[in-house]
């Protein structure tokens, strides 16, 4: 099997209408180190895009029998990125190692997940790289407000960029970076306006890249760290349909079966509402923490980070849901996790850290 | 990789060691396998009892979930495990459930 991480990554670009997703992908893609990147968009707007390999995809969406829509399956997304690595192969276009998708302003990211991570070709090819989302500084909240597609684009993103805060007068930016911390805790904000973009941090670095795994994990806690004083006061999202993000923190090592039957119950009856789920756990029997990163119904591969960043090595999974209880989620994971520990489970392993050594 | 559709193509469930070395490296010989396939099927047997169903393990790759009039279906991984349950038992597996929480914490209490 091919090891995850070495699979082409593809990033995504989302953003409201005229929120600055194609400026800020031209400010990307300047990047002598993102040099080799295709783009797909899916409109091509106003402001050219000037690129060596720009394709132009449509915006079907295929529903999958049953499936809610996030695992609307993107027919069209399926055949462009089949044909544009069918190309690379056949050395029809220049050689790249990364993909962007420019999404319209009103699509959801989440179906080009579904796709990509679902797709029996892509996924022996591609997988997930990150979910940025353009957010117009100018509109700010109205913008949030107005538009559910953009409360969903950001409340799933990996980086929210925010754009225009140099046409922002003083201390009209901090509120909307508080609404979208809230809104999205496990995201770092940037502003588009800053002088030096770091385009390798907001497109090429996530959980799967070699030298960025650490930092991202990082990142993670630091936005759980932040968490008790910012999201959990938070009026639990009532100003965006009920979305909000909260973290649990467990001191004790999770059970990894029990854990993977719960979370797949979980998502099962209520992926829909689950937009983004972030961990970092400590797995009974596991040395080093391992990483988890879902999308509603879809979860990436797990990873595991080589050590603890330091002593405090309690698991933290930050969750946005929409309109969940945190207290029901956390006791229900607690029973769960019991459940593993119970003396009935001890003559079927005698616990994980029995597998070790087998 | 989908829970509610059970969509999945040539790579395993994420819940499984084997199929994910990047974060399970030394979970991955064959003895390792089948011993957890083995803890997955008790543990989601304490669950399952909740809904009067029971799963056996069909190795290499596979479940057999039964139900009380013993009609089986085969299913592949966890996320097919409830969709597949749910369809028999034509009602809903919440984790949220208090009703199912509660039948939980009293097997563990049983235990002890």
């Amino acid at each position: 099997m091919t090891d995850y991480a070495s699979l082409i990554p593809i990033s995504v670009v989302t953003g409201f209408l005229g929120s600055g997703k194609t400026t800020l992908l031209r400010q990307l893609l300047s990047a002598p180190s993102l040099r080799e990147t295709a783009v797909l968009v899916n409109e091509f707007g106003e402001i050219g895009l000037d690129h060596h390999l720009l394709q132009h995809v449509s915006e079907s969406i295929l529903l999958v029998e049953n499936g809610c829509l996030c695992c609307a399956v993107r027919g069209d997304l399926s055949e462009s990125l089949r044909e544009l690595y069918s190309q690379r192969e056949r050395q029809e276009v220049p050689y790249f190692k990364r993909v962007v998708i420019e999404t319209s302003g009103l699509a959801d990211p989440v179906p080009i997940a579904f796709t990509v991570l679902t797709d029996a070709v892509l996924q022996h090819h591609f997988r997930l790289g990150n979910i940025i989302a353009t957010i117009d500084a100018v509109i700010g909240s109205g913008g949030l407000v107005d538009h559910p597609e953009s409360v969903k684009q950001a409340a799933v993103a990996d980086r929210l960029v925010l754009t225009k805060t140099d046409l922002c007068g003083e201390g009209e930016v901090e509120p909307l970076v508080e609404e979208l911390r809230q809104l999205n805790s496990s995201a770092p904000i940037i502003q588009s306006d800053a002088d030096r973009l770091d385009a390798e941090f907001i497109l090429a670095e996530d959980m799967y890249h070699p030298d960025g795994k650490a930092r991202e994990a990082a990142l993670w806690r630091q936005a759980v760290d932040g968490q008790s004083t910012e999201a959990e006061l938070a009026d639990h999202g009532h100003g965006h349909g009920g979305i909000y993000s909260f973290c649990l923190q467990f001191d004790q090592p999770l059970d990894w079966t029990a854990f993977g039957i719960w979370m797949s119950m979980l998502l099962h009856r209520h992926g829909e509402n689950v937009l983004r789920l972030k961990g970092m756990l400590n797995v009974r029997g596991q040395t080093s923490p391992v990483l988890i990163n879902g999308v509603q119904h879809i979860v990436h591969p797990p990873e595991h980070l080589d050590h603890w960043p330091d002593a405090d090595q309690r698991s933290r999974i930050i969750f946005i849901v929409c309109g969940l209880s945190r207290e029901k989620i956390e006791n229900s994971l607690a029973v769960f996790n019991l459940l593993a520990n119970s003396p009935a489970m001890e003559g079927v392993l005698g616990h994980a850290v029995n597998l070790e050594n087998c | 990789m989908c829970s509610l559709c059970g969509i999945l193509g040539g790579r395993g469930h994420w819940t499984e060691s084997a199929s994910n070395p990047g974060a399970f490296v030394s979970r991955t010989n064959s003895m390792t396998v089948r011993r957890e396939r083995q803890e997955r099927t008790k543990l989601a047997n304490r669950v399952l009892a909740h809904y009067g169903l029971k799963l056996a393990d069909w190795p290499p790759s596979n479940y057999i979930l039964r139900d009380a009039k013993g009609r089986s279906v085969l299913v592949s991984n966890l996320s097919e495990l409830w969709s597949v349950a749910e369809s028999v038992l034509n009602e809903t597996c919440d984790p949220l459930d208090e009703s199912l929480l509660s039948s939980l914490s009293a097997q563990g209490a049983k235990d002890r």
